[in-house]
Order: structure tokens, then C-alpha cells, then sequence
């Protein structure tokens, strides 16, 4: 899966796309964000050739892909699940949601369960605080979400 | 400019716009200690991310203290810095740092050089009341040159700093946020995996002990008690003038002659010069250099401008950085190289003892030497032609250990034949002084006639990029002068892109003011005065010499004589000429 998620054909497109933009400079993030779309995730591999197509420093990569927790350098579940830990979420109960989550699937955050079905991870409000706590799966959101819901929620993939 | 008027602790004080609380407070002489700030005068190098606290002082009419550091004074402004709110607030600060960092100062090597225990005392901390989590798990990272220990680290970012905005090279970024971040390399790959060039500015930097240089000390001791091993050492030109700080003594104290001593008590057999081989470095590369300036006014294809190559952090950085421009840089060795080669085989034979018997210790300003020292095109037969590589520190050291006390020992001479150089080789040490010492070579040789002024003073000084032109036999040659990696970078990008200043010899240190300010150098704690000492020092024992010529030196023209026959020549090229090879890192 490793060998197949770093194909040629994808590092061509992030390529493609690097080289379609007017100017290079200030773009890191933007490419950063494009290149996680493309591969899923940004290995050593992927942040190597992203500074250099880039022309910047594969320290100054590195520090900005460990300083942002939307990236992630471990390859993402083939669902991945996102709980907010933002404010409102807070305070109405997400933290036993995510301590379930990780209990049913035994991993904890920014991991992947051994069989690539699942990966798990935190995040700070997606903007439906109207919905707390929230939990993101892939693009779907689950809104209202107590602990007793997460084995049905899982169920459905 | 406009200016400002301020009361600082009393005083009534006029200054510029734009200068922060830290500016005025030293131009009055008032004292407010600092941590992560470090700005090095005569060079670029500046680093204020005001993060410590430590400089924190009251300003009359503000709720907070404020960073003195990074605070612009404003009209009126009526400051404090010892008022007792400031005080507590300072030790408060500093027991945080400490109270997540190590206590083992007495086996850390920076102790009585830590920026941090000196504050701890000054800030009167006696008593550290406070506990948590600790930041001690990193592991500690090590190449030949350099150690990393995070654990000690206080995220000053002096270091990365210095690697990124004076050296241009940033092997190190911050990683990680919050109570993970750390200053690391690229994936946290090891040093030799990133375009580190082990140049040591990061280690010049460090307030405390997390980046040290990789201690050979006890490599050195276990040979000189060897009684098998023929221990040979050689002195770097820029160690001459440095070393005595260790002692006691004022930066820029030429002590050539008691290092001498001090290290024939240490029970070496024999103490030659680094500033021989410079001499010999200049015949080389001065050949080179003729050579390739011929072929080009005969109108021949060749590679120009020549890059000098005796700067170790600088051939790293090329040889990472520059892969298209393999071809500029002088094949002849770095003295440090070329003095390993003369001993373990011109000296060798004349001892009548095999190379394996014979130990080569090189005392060095730098840290970068230890890597070029480990270069398989610096060994013959798995052997090394240098087997030690000591930083000035590390020797002041060994003497200490050794309870020698260099700054009262009588002077020695060197050795002969190796320990006999000219004012050129000194020059060696600073920014200049390689291209001036082949200048006066190379205009003697196609002048055919003696230089009317010795000194070329456009070389000279501490601007990051120096350029003249001078008239040789009806020919403007154009050389340029960097040192700092980030100057060597912006002259390399210049010849990439046709060469438009038409160079034809360019010399690249990569610290700062040259060898005299290199990562192995007694600590400068941030006073560029000290640099600058060491500057004047450096000439004054070049004016001083009865000879100032490289290839007027008798001891080298004997050598050639005897066993090179002439610069350039197949043994020359087989034993002092190196070549290079791209390395591609993170």
C-alpha cells in the first residue's frame, strides 16, 4: 500500500500542480494542503520533492508540516474520523466521545487501526458549534454525538 | 533621525528612533541581563525572537513587563530595570527554565561557559520549588563535529538562526509546537543525512550545552601515553590568537610561542605549524590558479572563477548545495590536509617509521575540520593522514587537564622542518587572507618582479562580500571575498547566472570573519570586539614576520626540492590535491 500510495502518476500531478501556479513564493501551505489530497497524507518522500519543486528548505517543510496538526506524516484510514475538540464541543462532552472512539478502535489520535479501515484524529471546531460535540467521518457529520453512539456510528462503515 | 528622549533607572538618556529599551540601557551602561538575544556586531548575525523574558523591565504607565530586547523606546518613556517587581519577575523566569533542564552542571562541559548558569546565579536563584513535565526524553544526536543534546535545549533559536539566516544552509527548523517543540533536522534525520556542514556557528551561538562539539580529548591522551605512537601536532593559524582567552587573557593576545610549549608538555613529540602547509596550500592552489588564468587569456576553455577549498564547512556546503559547479573549486587540499599528507609521508620516511606509528593531531578552530579529517580522500590504506582533530576549546582543555597554566609558560619555538610558515599562512585565519596570500604569490610568479605594497586592503575588513580588481602582467584579474555561507551562497548564485561580475578567483570562509570566528573557536558570547581582536592580531603577526611571502619560504621550497619536485607535479597531485563529489541531503 505504501509503494502504491507514492506512485508516479501522483507525484506527476502534485508536479503539474506546483507548476501551475503563478508564483512559488508564499504557496507552501496551499501545496502542502494540495499534495496531502493528492497522497493522502505527507511523507519524508512527498516533503523532499515538495521542497525542491518549491525551491525552499526541506527543514523549513518539515517545521511547517510537524507545526500544523491538519497534516499528518502517517498514511490516513480509508475512513477518517475527526472529533472537535473546540470550545463548544468541549464543554458539551467531546472529550468521552473521543475516549471512546479510541477505546472501540483501539488507536489513539493521528493512528491508523492496523487493517487501514480507520484513522483517528482531534481537531479545533469545524464551525457547527450549533451541533456539539461534532464528529467528522470522511465528509459526512454527526452531530449531537455522546458516548453511546459511537458503536452504532462505526457500524455503518 | 529623529530622537528620543528617555529616563532609565534616574538617568535622562537621548537616543534614536527605532532603538529598543536593551540599546539605550547599554549606551549608559546599565546592565540588563539577557538569554535568547545575541546580536554579533561585524557581522549580520541578529537574534531577538524576545521569547526568554529574562530582559524583562517596567515601564512606567504599562500593566505588563515588557522584553527589553524587542521593546522601540517611546517618547517619555520612564523605565525601571531593577525595580524589585522586575527582579522577581526574573528569577521567577529563569527558575521555569531551569526547573526543565537538566542539573548536571558539574559534568557538562559548557559549565562555566553556560549563559544559563551564569543567569541563575546572577538572578540569585538558589532554590528551584517548581516541578512538571520535563522535556529530557529527546535523544542525544551526534556526528564527528557536532552533539545535540535537546534535553538542555532552551529554544533560544540562536542556533537555527545562525543556520538559516547567516549560513543559508538551515539544516534545523522548529518542530513540533507547544511543550513538543524542539529545534531539529529534517524528519529528525542524523546531521550527516542533512546539508549540515558541520561549520559549528550553531555551537558558537548556544547558551548552553545542548550543541557542543564532539569531545576527542581522550583520543589525544591515549596516544601521547602510547609509547609506540610518534604523536605529532599541528596549530592552526586562528587558534594562535585565541586560545589565550581561555587563559585569562585579552582577546587578540598572540600566544603562537606559549601554545608551543604548552603542548611539548603535554609529551608530544613534535609541535609543527598548520601555517607551513598554508604556505604549501598557496604554491598549490597559486599554481592552479596560474594555470587556469593562462588557459583562459590563451583563450582555452576552463573553469573559472577558481573556488578556494581550504574551508572545510564550505566544501560541504558546495559540495550539497552546488553540484553543476564541481568544477570551480581548487583540487588542492586544505592545509589542514596537506600538513596530514606531508607528515604521514615526507616525515614518515625521514623518521624511518610506518604511518601507522605516527599520530597526527590538528588543533583547529573548527569543527568542520573533524569531518574533512574522516574524508577517504584524506587516508591512505584505511589510514588517516590526520587522526585527531582538536577544537581550540577542546585544546585549551587538555592543557587545563593537564594542569598547565599556558598564559605563564615561557615561549617555544616549533619544530622544523614542518614548523617553519611566512606572514601569508597566518593570514590564513580571516576573511581575505587566503586570496591575499595567493595574490602576493601569484603576482610575484607572473610579475616576475616584487610586490610595490604587500597589503591588499580591499581583501580585508568584515564586509560579507568584498571585490577587487588588480593589475597582473597587463591583465585586471577580479577576485571576491565572502565569508558566512549565506554571502558564499548569494556569490554562487551570481557565477551561476553567467558570472556577470567576470570573477576569476573567489575565496569562501564559512564563518564569520573568517577561521578566527570559526565554530571551535573560544566562546564570543555575542562581543564582536572579540572577533575584531583577533583580526588585529592575526595581522600585526603577519607584519611582524621576516618573511610574507608563501613561496619564499625556504622550509617549502626544500620540500619541493627534496620530494614534491614542483607545485603541481604527479606526486603533488597524488598526495596534496583532493577532488569532489555531490551529495544530495535533506
Amino acid at each position: 500500500m505504501a509503494m502504491d500510495s507514492l506512485s508516479k502518476e501522483k507525484f506527476e500531478e502534485l508536479g503539474t500542480y506546483i507548476d501551475s501556479l503563478p508564483s512559488k513564493k508564499g504557496e507552501l501551505i496551499r501545496v502542502l494542503h494540495r499534495a496531502q489530497g493528492i497522497f493522502g497524507y505527507l511523507p519524508k518522500e512527498v516533503q523532499f520533492f515538495v521542497a525542491r519543486k518549491m525551491d525552499v528548505p526541506t527543514s523549513k517543510v518539515y517545521g511547517v508540516v510537524t507545526f500544523y496538526s491538519y497534516f499528518s506524516m502517517t498514511p490516513k484510514g480509508e475512513h477518517n474520523i475527526s472529533v472537535c475538540l473546540g470550545t463548544a464541543c468541549y464543554v458539551r462532552g467531546a472529550e468521552p466521545v473521543l475516549e471512546e472512539f479510541k477505546k472501540q478502535l483501539g488507536i489513539s489520535c493521528n493512528e491508523t487501526t492496523a487493517d487501514g479501515k480507520f484513522s483517528l484524529n482531534a481537531l479545533r471546531c469545524v464551525g457547527a458549534c450549533g451541533l456539539a460535540p461534532v464528529v467528522m467521518i470522511g465528509d459526512k457529520v454527526y452531530g449531537r454525538v455522546t458516548k453511546d453512539m459511537v458503536k452504532d456510528i462505526l457500524a455503518e462503515y | 533621525m529623529a530622537e528620543i528622549h528617555v529616563e532609565i533607572d534616574g538617568k535622562k538618556v537621548t537616543a534614536a528612533a527605532g532603538s529598543t529599551i536593551l540599546d539605550v540601557a547599554k549606551s549608559v551602561g546599565i546592565e540588563i541581563p539577557t538569554l535568547c538575544y545575541m546580536k554579533l556586531h561585524n557581522t549580520e548575525y541578529k537574534c531577538q525572537p524576545a521569547s526568554c523574558r529574562v530582559c524583562v523591565v517596567e515601564v512606567q504607565g504599562r500593566r505588563n513587563l515588557c522584553p527589553a530586547c524587542a521593546t522601540p523606546i517611546t517618547e517619555g518613556m520612564v523605565i525601571k530595570t531593577t525595580s524589585m517587581r522586575v527582579l522577581q519577575a526574573r528569577k521567577m523566569i529563569v527558575e521555569l527554565l531551569i526547573s526543565d533542564h537538566p542539573n548536571d552542571c558539574l559534568t557538562c562541559n559548557k559549565s562555566g561557559q553556560c549563559e544559563l548558569q551564569d543567569l541563575a546565579r546572577k538572578a540569585g536563584v538558589v532554590n528551584i520549588s517548581l516541578s512538571g513535565k520535563k522535556q529530557s526524553t529527546y535523544e542525544v544526536m551526534e556526528n564527528k563535529a557536532i552533539v545535540r543534546d535537546m534535553s538542555k535545549c532552551i529554544m533560544c533559536r540562536r542556533c537555527e538562526k545562525m543556520c538559516s539566516n547567516i549560513q543559508s544552509v538551515h539544516a534545523l527548523s522548529g518542530v513540533d509546537r507547544g511543550f513538543e517543540a524542539v529545534v531539529g533536522t529534517s524528519f529528525g534525520e542524523p546531521l550527516d543525512n542533512t546539508v549540515c556542514v558541520g561549520c559549528g556557528q550553531c555551537v558558537a551561538v548556544c547558551p548552553v550545552g545542548a550543541l557542543m562539539e564532539k569531545d576527542d580529548t581522550d583520543a589525544v591522551i591515549k596516544a601521547l601515553a602510547d609509547p609506540d605512537k610518534t604523536v605529532v601536532f599541528q596549530t592552526a593559524p586562528a587558534t594562535r590568537v585565541a586560545i589565550g582567552e581561555e587563559f585569562g587573557l585579552e582577546p587578540g593576545t598572540d600566544v603562537t610561542y606559549k601554545m608551543v610549549t604548552a603542548l611539548k608538555n603535554l609529551g608530544a613529540d613534535y609541535v609543527f605549524d598548520t601555517d607551513y602547509a598554508a604556505d604549501l596550500t598557496i604554491m598549490e592552489e597559486g599554481t592552479e590558479l596560474i594555470g587556469r588564468l593562462t588557459k583562459f587569456l590563451n583563450g582555452e576553455k576552463t573553469a573559472l572563477p577558481l573556488l578556494t577549498s581550504c574551508c572545510p564547512g564550505w566544501v560541504n556546503f558546495y559540495e550539497s548545495q552546488f553540484p553543476d559547479m564541481l568544477d570551480l573549486p581548487s583540487t588542492a587540499k586544505s592545509p589542514q590536509g596537506m600538513f596530514g599528507a606531508v607528515a604521514k609521508n615526507y616525515f614518515a620516511e625521514k623518521l624511518q617509521i610506518p604511518r601507522e606509528k605516527m599520530f597526527v593531531v590538528s588543533i583547529m578552530p573548527c569543527t568542520a575540520k573533524k569531518i574533512e579529517a574522516a574524508r577517504d580522500e584524506l587516508k591512505a590504506d584505511g589510514n588517516p593522514d590526520v587522526d585527531v582533530v582538536l577544537t581550540t576549546r577542546e585544546a585549551a582543555r587538555l592543557i587545563k587537564f593537564a594542569n598547565i597554566d599556558l598564559a605563564n609558560l615561557p615561549e617555544s619555538d616549533y619544530d622544523n622542518p614542518l614548523g617553519e610558515s611566512t606572514g601569508a599562512a597566518v593570514i590564513f585565519g580571516v576573511t581575505g587572507g587566503v586570496l591575499e596570500a595567493a595574490l602576493r604569490t601569484v603576482y610575484e610568479v607572473l610579475e616576475k618582479k616584487t610586490l610595490p605594497s604587500i597589503e591588499f586592503e580591499e581583501v580585508r575588513g568584515f564586509e560579507g562580500i568584498k571585490v577587487a580588481t588588480i593589475s597582473i602582467a597587463g591583465q585586471d584579474i577580479n577576485v571576491a571575498v565572502a565569508h558566512g555561507l549565506g554571502n558564499a551562497r548569494k556569490l554562487m548564485e551570481e557565477i551561476k547566472n553567467g558570472n556577470p561580475r567576470n570573477l576569476h578567483a573567489v575565496e569562501v570562509m564559512a564563518c564569520p570573519g573568517g577561521c578566527i570566528g570559526g565554530g571551535g573557536q573560544p566562546y564570543h558570547h555575542g562581543d564582536g570586539d572579540i572577533l575584531a581582536a583577533r583580526m588585529n592580531c592575526t595581522y600585526e603577526i603577519d607584519e611582524g614576520k621576516p618573511i610574507r611571502k608563501s613561496h619564499e619560504n625556504p622550509a617549502i621550497q626544500a620540500l619541493y626540492k627534496e620530494y614534491y619536485q614542483k607545485p603541481g607535479s604527479e606526486i603533488a597531485h597524488k598526495q596534496l590535491h583532493t577532488h569532489y563529489t555531490y551529495r544530495e541531503k535533506y
